[in-house]
This record gives structure tokens, sequence and C-alpha cells, in this order.
């Protein structure tokens, strides 16, 4: 009985210091992100632990401790994950898919001395959550503008995820991109539910290669769509990494997800004692969205690209500037008028030239 | 276009129809082995790593099947040697696998693998119409069809095959005629790894030629559910996978026409679609229980 007490008392003790360590910085910090695929889904996990392992090696292992979790399924499962983090003495966790932002919440609520930091989601119910996410949305303009001066047929292939207001601003994007170019340009999507599953990825490129689209471009994560693309000899669009080993010949551009420096500034943040509730929506500005050498095309649409891509650097231009119309033909942004941010983060709507049918 | 289409729809019905095949003879024997999913992918990393070692396809196929036997080996021991609960040792083997294969491929991801090219069968590959389909195919699709037919002839019209369906559907009559139990299970449980692994080897080989954690993406489980529902039936196991491969790719192939119906909605089709048409065909229930091994994950221990 008496040792209980000392261990609890010693457990206690431990606890106050660590809180007090809390409010003025802290000598090292324990990292832990969860992710929602494998790490070695050359994707979208895979690079968040590009950025974890960044992280590590630029604050070095005496600042930053880190662990993760892969193949974290969205929902229950990710609550548990997550508190078992929290529980475990993780000062600050990652969580690294849009499923998660409920389970995050929730597990904040439990763990004020920990913070949260959740990708891609909108809720920050507590003052210890913040979120995070990158305007992929611009490099998906620029490949729109790529495609529609590329395309023979006039139409790219889209291999979507699942329809919540990330994918839809990437289709978008897409679009408006490509209209820029050519305004009868046609886009084929098609819904894999799923984030993660070369078959079906694959059996999708395949599918919409047999539908006459001569350009391909995915927001799922593996690189089977650009391996079909590159079997069939059509031109395709790398997604979260850069994919040209899987179609040297194929590989038009690769929006890549850089996520090292804002994990390296989130964490420092821990340390210093500076952590505060943040919504970061960074893009290319910032370096969070990088676009990978542009190949396989000719240089007059190289050198377009890259014109777009240095003014959405600079701010000169936004894709989402108006006039725009929604899909169904009403105005959606007046001449000149730019999206804001918090509308973009709600979108669930199409503009006008997509003929698919938005799941609701 | 439909030549297209259907090429698709065999290679997407090709791993389902290896593995369920193989996990069919398993379970006609009394053994449920929950770890199709574990032995498919570790058949996959395998059959990988050994094709871009050596830069030979048929190499890595072969690696790809001698991974899932000896990987069913491991559950033979555990449920078979040591009468350990199947369901158990089927889920750990699961488990297992898709850590196993991520850890030993971990140096193989990002990499283009090597394709086992289709091999075309002299002048029947140039017939109209189903020349190339069936004719033209890579190496596991004939696979899958001979094993299919083979397994079938095995085990409804040879006097092995009746054995162990009789070790199946009563392991203490069979064990008391003289049938050595634990034997004959040995080597239907290493046949189903077998198929495992080749089914495994397709996803890395063929269907998407590079090796990625958790590819198998669940299709071990498909591929269960397929001998459940074609009710232990060789015949209706090819139909189910056919099926099931058919409407995946023909609901990818509507949304791309824009037919409007929900994604969601297409996307549980092949699901609903094999469930159905499997339980209608299988819906005399005297027969379905006829066909039922009846010792189905029981573990025997004979007495001496």
């Amino acid at each position: 009985m008496k040792k209980t007490l000392t261990t609890l008392a010693a457990t206690a003790a431990v606890i106050l210091t660590a809180s007090a360590a809390m409010a003025q910085g802290m000598d090292k910090v324990k990292a832990c992100f969860i992710y929602v695929g494998p790490v070695g889904d050359f994707g979208w996990s895979y690079q968040h632990d590009q950025g974890r392992q960044y992280a590590e090696k630029t604050l070095g292992t005496d600042k930053v401790e880190t662990a993760f979790l892969e193949s974290v399924p969205e929902g229950a499962d990710a609550e548990r994950a997550i508190e078992r983090f929290a529980r475990s003495g993780c000062n600050i966790i990652f969580t690294t898919s849009f499923g998660y932002m409920d389970a995050t919440n929730k597990v904040a609520a439990q763990f004020p001395d920990v913070k949260f930091e959740h990708a891609t989601g909108y809720k920050r119910e507590h003052p210890n959550v913040a979120t995070y996410d990158s305007k992929f949305f611009q490099g998906r303009y620029v490949i729109g503008q790529i495609a529609a001066k590329l395309s023979k047929t006039g139409s790219a292939g889209y291999i979507a995820s699942f329809p919540i207001p990330e994918v839809v601003q990437g289709i978008n994007s897409f679009m408006l991109g490509a209209q820029s170019i050519n305004p009868d340009f046609k886009v084929k999507v098609v819904w894999v539910n799923t984030w993660f599953d070369p078959g079906k990825e694959s059996d999708a490129a395949k599918a919409l290669l047999d539908q006459g689209v001569d350009i391909l471009t995915q927001h799922t994560d593996s690189t089977a769509p650009m391996q079909v693309a590159a079997e069939r000899g059509a031109m395709a669009f790398g997604q979260a990494s850069d994919m040209i080993a899987f179609g040297p010949n194929t590989q038009l551009t690769s929006i890549i997800d850089d996520w090292g420096p804002y994990y390296v500034e989130r964490i420092k943040a821990v340390l210093d004692g500076t952590w505060t509730q943040t919504a970061t929506w960074a893009g290319m500005a910032e370096g969070h969205v990088v676009m990978a050498p542009y190949t396989n095309m000719p240089d007059d649409v190289k050198a377009m690209a890259e014109a777009t891509q240095a003014k959405i650097t600079s701010g000169e231009f936004h894709p989402f500037t108006g006039p725009i119309m929604k899909q169904d033909g009403t105005e959606w942004l007046a001449q000149g008028v730019v999206a804001d941010d918090a509308t973009l983060a709600g979108l669930n709507f199409y503009v006008k030239g997509i003929e698919d049918k938005l799941p609701q | 276009m439909l030549e297209a289409i259907l090429l698709t729809i065999a290679t997407a019905a090709t791993p389902l129809l290896l593995a369920a095949i193989g996990e069919l003879v398993a379970e006609r024997s009394g053994v449920l082995n929950l770890g199709v999913e574990g032995m498919m992918i570790m058949g996959a990393v395998a059959a990988f790593a050994v094709a871009y070692t050596t830069g030979n396809p048929w190499l890595g196929a072969l690696a790809g099947a001698l991974a899932g036997v000896s990987f069913s080996l491991l559950f033979g021991l555990l449920t078979l040697t040591l009468a350990t609960n199947q369901v158990a040792s089927g889920l750990a083997l699961t488990i297992l696998g898709l850590g196993a294969s991520g850890m030993l491929g971990e140096s193989f991801v990002g990499l283009p693998g090597v394709k086992l090219e289709a091999v075309s069968i002299p002048v029947l590959s140039d017939l109209p119409l189903v020349g190339r389909l069936l004719f033209g195919q890579d190496p596991f699709f004939y696979l899958s069809i001979l094993l299919g037919i083979g397994v079938w002839w095995f085990l409804f019209r040879s006097r092995a095959g009746l054995e162990l369906r009789s070790v199946g559907a009563n392991h203490a009559s069979a064990h008391a005629l003289g049938l050595k139990v634990i034997r004959v299970r040995y080597l239907a449980v290493m046949f189903g790894g077998l198929c495992a692994g080749l089914a495994g080897a397709q996803l890395t080989l063929v269907y998407t030629p590079q090796w990625v954690e958790n590819m198998s993406a669940g299709r071990g489980w498909i591929a269960l559910a397929l001998v459940v529902f074609a009710s232990w039936r060789p015949g209706r196991i090819v139909v189910g996978a056919y099926l099931f491969g058919a409407v995946s790719i023909g609901q990818l192939h509507a949304q791309a026409l824009g037919i409007g119906l929900p994604s969601q909605l297409l996307s549980a089709l092949p699901y609903l679609a094999t469930i159905a048409v499997l339980v209608l065909i299988s819906r005399d229930r005297r027969a379905t229980l006829m066909n039922t091994p009846a010792s189905l994950g029981q573990p025997f221990v004979p007495d001496r």
C-alpha cells in the first residue's frame, strides 16, 4: 500500500513538472504522427513520414523524439490510436487525414496539455487543436492548363477518392485551368471511394483510357495509375510525391506535398513554449506545395506552366478568380472576385463544364 | 473497347479466383484458414522482391508461391499439429503477413517492378472475338482457369478428392476408416497457401507491377467470402470471381460515362451483385448443406 502511494506521489510529481514545463517550453518534445495509409504508399502518408524524418533531422534527436502509427482507419479506431498516443507521453500529435477530425477533437478535450494538429480539417473545438492544410488546388490549376495544351482528345480522366472539399477544390481548379486554355475541355471523373488501393486505381485508370481520354490525373495515393498510363502510352500527372520512376516518359509533373518545414515550425513552437492554436493553409508561396520538374512536354507548354506557377506563388493570381459559374449555370464569383478561404474550405459544388454529378 | 474491358475484368478477377480456389480446397478438408490476406500479401512481396532482384518474373512467381506455402505451413503447424483455434490463428496469420510484408518490402517501395508479360498461344490467339481474351493473356490467367477445372475434377472425380471431402465432412469417421486426417489437411492447407501466394504474385507481377504496403487491399477477404457464398463449389467460385470483377470494372465505366448514379452505390454494387447472384444459385438449402464441410473449423486430435 505504501509503495502504491509513493508511486502515486511520484507520478503526480512527474505530471506537475510536465505541465509546468509546458507553459515555458521544453527541453525535449515527443512528436507523434498518425497516418491513414502505410508509410510505404509512396504517396500521401509517405510524404507525411518524410516530413517527420525531416523534422527529426533538422531539430536533432536530442530535441525531438518521434513516433508514428500507420494504416490507422478513420473512425473509432482512430480515436483509440490518438488516445493511446496522448497517454504515452506525446507532447504534440499530428493526425494526418481528414477523417480523423472528430476523433482528434474528442481526444483533445481529455488531454488539454497535449497539442493536437489535424491535417486538412476545419474543426478546432478546443484551444489545443490546430489545423493545417496545403493549397494543392494551386498545383491543380497548373496541371489543368498543361492537360488542355497537350490533350489531343480534349479530355482528361480524373481519378477521385472521396467527395470532400479538398478533392472538389482540386477537380474545380483543374477544370478552371483547363478551361483557361480550351473552354470546351472535358473532364471525366471516376470516384473509387478509397484513398489507397493500387488495383482499383489501376482499374479506374484503364476504364478512363478505354473511354478515350489521353491524360490522367489522380487524387488517390498509389502510383498504379501512372504505371497504367505508361503502359498505354498516355500522359499522367503524379500525386503527393514525385512518381517519375513509374513513368519516365509519362509523368508531366507532380504536385508534391512538402510537410517538413511546417512540422519543424510547429514542433519548435512546442519546444519554445510559443505554440498557439492556428489554422494554417499554405501553398506554393510557403513551399508547402511543390511542383516536380516539368517533363515530357514542349518548351512553350513548360514555359506557360512555369509562368502560371510563378504568378500563383507571388500571389498575383488566384485560381478561383471570377467570373466563375457553378455547374448549374448560376453565378458563383463575379468578375474579378476571389473566393475566400472559408468558402473554399467547405467547397461542395462543381464549376460549370464538369459533367460528373457530385456525390453528396 | 469491349475487348479492353473484358481484359481488365479478367485481370481483376484472377487474383480473387486463385485465392478462392485454394481456400476452397482447404475448407473442403475442414480447415478454415482466415489467413488468406496474409498469405497473399507475403506472396506479393516475395514475388516482387525476387522478380526485381533477378529481373526474372517467372522466378518471382515461383517465390510468391513458395512464400504462400511456407506461410500456410506455419498455420498448419499451429492448427493441425498443435490443434489451436483456427479462427484466431488465421486472423493472426493475416495480421502477421500484413506487418511482415511491410517490413520485408521496405526497401522495394517506390521501385517500378518487372511485369510478367502475356503469353499468346499461337493460332488460337488470332481467333476473332475471343482469341486475345482467352489465349493472349498472362500465365496467371491460364493457371487460374486450369486450377478451377482441375480442382473440380480432383474433388468430385478422383479418389483422393473423395478422401479429402470425407475428412472435411467428418474427421472422426475418416480417421476410423484409416484416412490420415492430419496429412490430408496439411496438404490441403499448403495448396491453399500456394494459390494465395500466386494470387499475391499476380498483384505485383501483372495487376500493378510495383510493391506498396497493404496493396492486397482486402482481396483475401473477398476471396474468403466468395468460397462461402459459392457454397464450396468450384464452378460457382469462377462465376462469383468474374461477376465481382465485371461489376467492379463496369461501375467505373458507368461513372466515366457520367450516368449520374451515386458513386457510393456504384462502389457497393460488386459486393451486392455477387452476394445476390451467389445466394440465388445456392438457394437449394439441402444441396448447400450437403456441400458444407461439416467439420469446418474444428480442430482434430486423434485419440490413440
